[in-house]
């Protein structure tokens, strides 16, 4: 295993990606949207209704959480609790939702790209390893999505802090269990779901295809990641640690079967031998 | 599907080798195979006396392939491709630039080596290609259809400096299945068809064996008047058409002949020499091969 060729590749796989401007764009905007413009609409709103019906509706509604959940939960009017709430537990899917959607499109491409264009031709002619080039093409998939969900978050980490904070006696997001989840949790589930999304890029005969496939591997895998994370969120201190750890178990199983999906036939484009 | 079947390929050292075929004869499997990018089934393989399927990277680190789609990055400068291929093959990272400057000088590719390769012409395209396979200085160059996609003078440029290349001890191994483009580059030749090799060497030597005999091309005003020819000593074979072609035991035959045919009062129009080409060395092992 050549750490150098692996860097290489993921480096060029990156710059390709910074010059496509037609994917980043759509992808910061994405990020913008779900950790920006969404929170901050949702949150200013509730904050300036006031001790409105709804807010009291949501502010009950939060009785029926467990109990430990509900202890955390800071504030003492209905709608700082209910902002509060929304702050802390209604956002979990967003850090789960926006690196899983921008991984998984670039992974989708990034193998049966490289047939497509031709250049798997000259990768396979490389003297590189299919380890460095899987390794490499994994980080290079996983690095955009998990760098503009930090990025994301920690711009939705200081809205939260400057809308809600004032009514909760000041800054306190991000929330232990939220480090645990960004830091923890987020990147096996990212890891697992591009291990499937290379192999099915490996496979199959075009980009529009792995784009499909992927995305009907995805969806489930948000789903999962969404109901852990929350549950992390929501439960003991543990448990976050707990579901972190068996994701990054999980992780490394596939990853390293994964590995096994890319051949120098799969590059080139011709039957595999197995 | 068989790609290749009971392939013997011996390619001599720091010598241009052409393999000549139709579509789908099997050279773009033959250099996969010599690099170790496809493992055979069946068989040996052996370049620089190492086994690709055991020293893989050994192998290709000491190749240079320009593949039939130049298969170059186009998002990406010419510069970064070169840089990219320079780093995957490990060259020294003091001589990456001199290495890059010296090969686009070589290549006529230095004007355009900031600009995205997306927008660079087939031609363009082609000499970076040429230009990234000797960035690692490659013992063994492997070139698939180099000129496909290319106008008649950038084919020319583009053989010229494969020509060039052997001149510094590289051997070339290059594959097309344009007669025209291997004559005069081939040093060696195979011709393969269905995957299999149907001939193998010089061209000089394949063309004696061919036509051990020296051919002579005659045209008359009335051609039916040449006929006598084919009983004459010396005539190996005799074809007539609106032109006939003679094949002579011996090229010293030939003013004997024509003087014998003048004598005979056959007004001739033209006597020529015929050299036979590549193509018609091609023709003939198709011809032999066929049921």
């Amino acid at each position: 295993m050549n750490w150098h060729r692996m860097a290489t590749v993921l480096r060029t796989d990156l710059k390709q990606l910074l010059q496509a401007r037609d994917f980043w764009v759509p992808m910061m905007a994405l990020g913008a949207i779900f950790f920006l413009i969404i929170p901050t609409v949702l949150l200013l709103a509730i904050s300036s209704i006031g001790d409105v019906e709804v807010v009291k509706n949501v502010s009950n509604a939060l009785d029926l959480l467990p109990q430990q959940a509900q202890q955390q939960i800071q504030g003492d009017s209905p709608e700082a609790r209910t902002a509060y709430a929304l702050a802390v537990y209604l956002f979990a899917p967003v850090a789960v939702v926006v690196p899983l959607t921008i991984s998984t499109a670039v992974g989708a491409a990034t193998i049966v790209g490289e047939r497509e264009r031709g250049t798997g031709e000259f990768l396979a002619h490389s003297p590189a390893d299919v380890r460095e080039i899987y390794l490499g093409k994994l980080a290079a998939s996983l690095i955009p999505g998990y760098f503009t969900t930090i990025a994301g978050f920690g711009a939705y980490s200081l809205i939260v802090n400057l809308i809600v904070g004032p009514q909760v006696g000041g800054w306190f997001f991000p929330t232990p269990q939220w480090w645990v989840l960004m830091f923890w949790v987020v990147p096996p589930f990212l890891a697992f779901t591009l291990s499937l999304v290379l192999r099915l890029s490996a496979r199959v005969k075009s980009t529009a295809a792995a784009q499909q496939a992927s995305g009907l591997v995805s969806l489930p895998l948000i789903l999962v990641a969404y109901s852990q994370s929350s549950g992390a969120l929501f439960g003991a201190a543990v448990s976050g640690w707990v579901t972190g750890a068996l994701a990054w178990v999980i992780a490394l199983f596939s990853l390293s079967r994964g590995m096994k999906a890319v051949s120098r036939n799969r590059l080139l484009g011709v039957a595999d031998e197995s | 599907m068989t790609a290749l079947d009971r392939l013997t390929l011996a390619v001599p050292r720091e010598q241009i080798t052409v393999l000549l075929g139709p579509n789908g004869a099997g050279k773009t499997t033959a250099i996969r195979v010599i690099t170790g990018a496809l493992t055979p089934t069946e068989g040996t393989v052996s370049t620089f006396g190492l086994d690709p399927r055991a020293d893989g990277a050994q192998v290709r680190s000491r190749c240079g392939v320009v593949s039939a789609k130049p298969a170059l990055y186009d998002r990406l400068s010419g510069y970064d491709n070169l840089l990219y291929s320079a780093r995957l093959y490990e060259v020294d990272p003091q001589l990456i630039e001199p290495r890059i400057r010296e090969a686009a000088q070589r290549f006529a590719i230095e004007y355009a080596l900031g600009q995205q390769v997306g927008g660079y012409s087939t031609g363009m395209k082609t000499r970076l290609a040429l230009a990234r396979s000797v960035l690692h200085r490659p013992e063994l160059l492997l070139f698939d259809e180099p000129t496909s996609g290319l106008d008649p003078e950038s084919s020319q440029a583009v053989l010229d400096l494969i020509r060039d290349m052997t001149s510094d001890g590289r051997t070339v191994v290059m594959c097309t299945h344009l007669l025209a483009e291997a004559e005069g580059l081939a040093d060696h030749v195979v011709v393969l068809d269905q995957g299999t090799d149907l001939i193998a060497g010089s061209p000089s030597a394949l063309t004696r064996r061919y036509w051990p005999g020296a051919v002579v091309r005659l045209e008359a005003e009335h051609p039916e008047r040449l006929d006598t020819i084919a009983s004459w000593d010396g005539v190996i074979d005799y074809v007539r058409g609106d032109i006939a072609t003679v094949t002579l035991d011996d090229i010293s035959r030939v003013p004997d002949m024509i003087r014998h045919l003048v004598e005979e009062e056959v007004r001739l129009r033209r006597v020529e020499p015929h050299v036979p080409t590549l193509e018609d060395l091609y023709f003939a092992v198709r011809r032999e091969a066929s049921p």
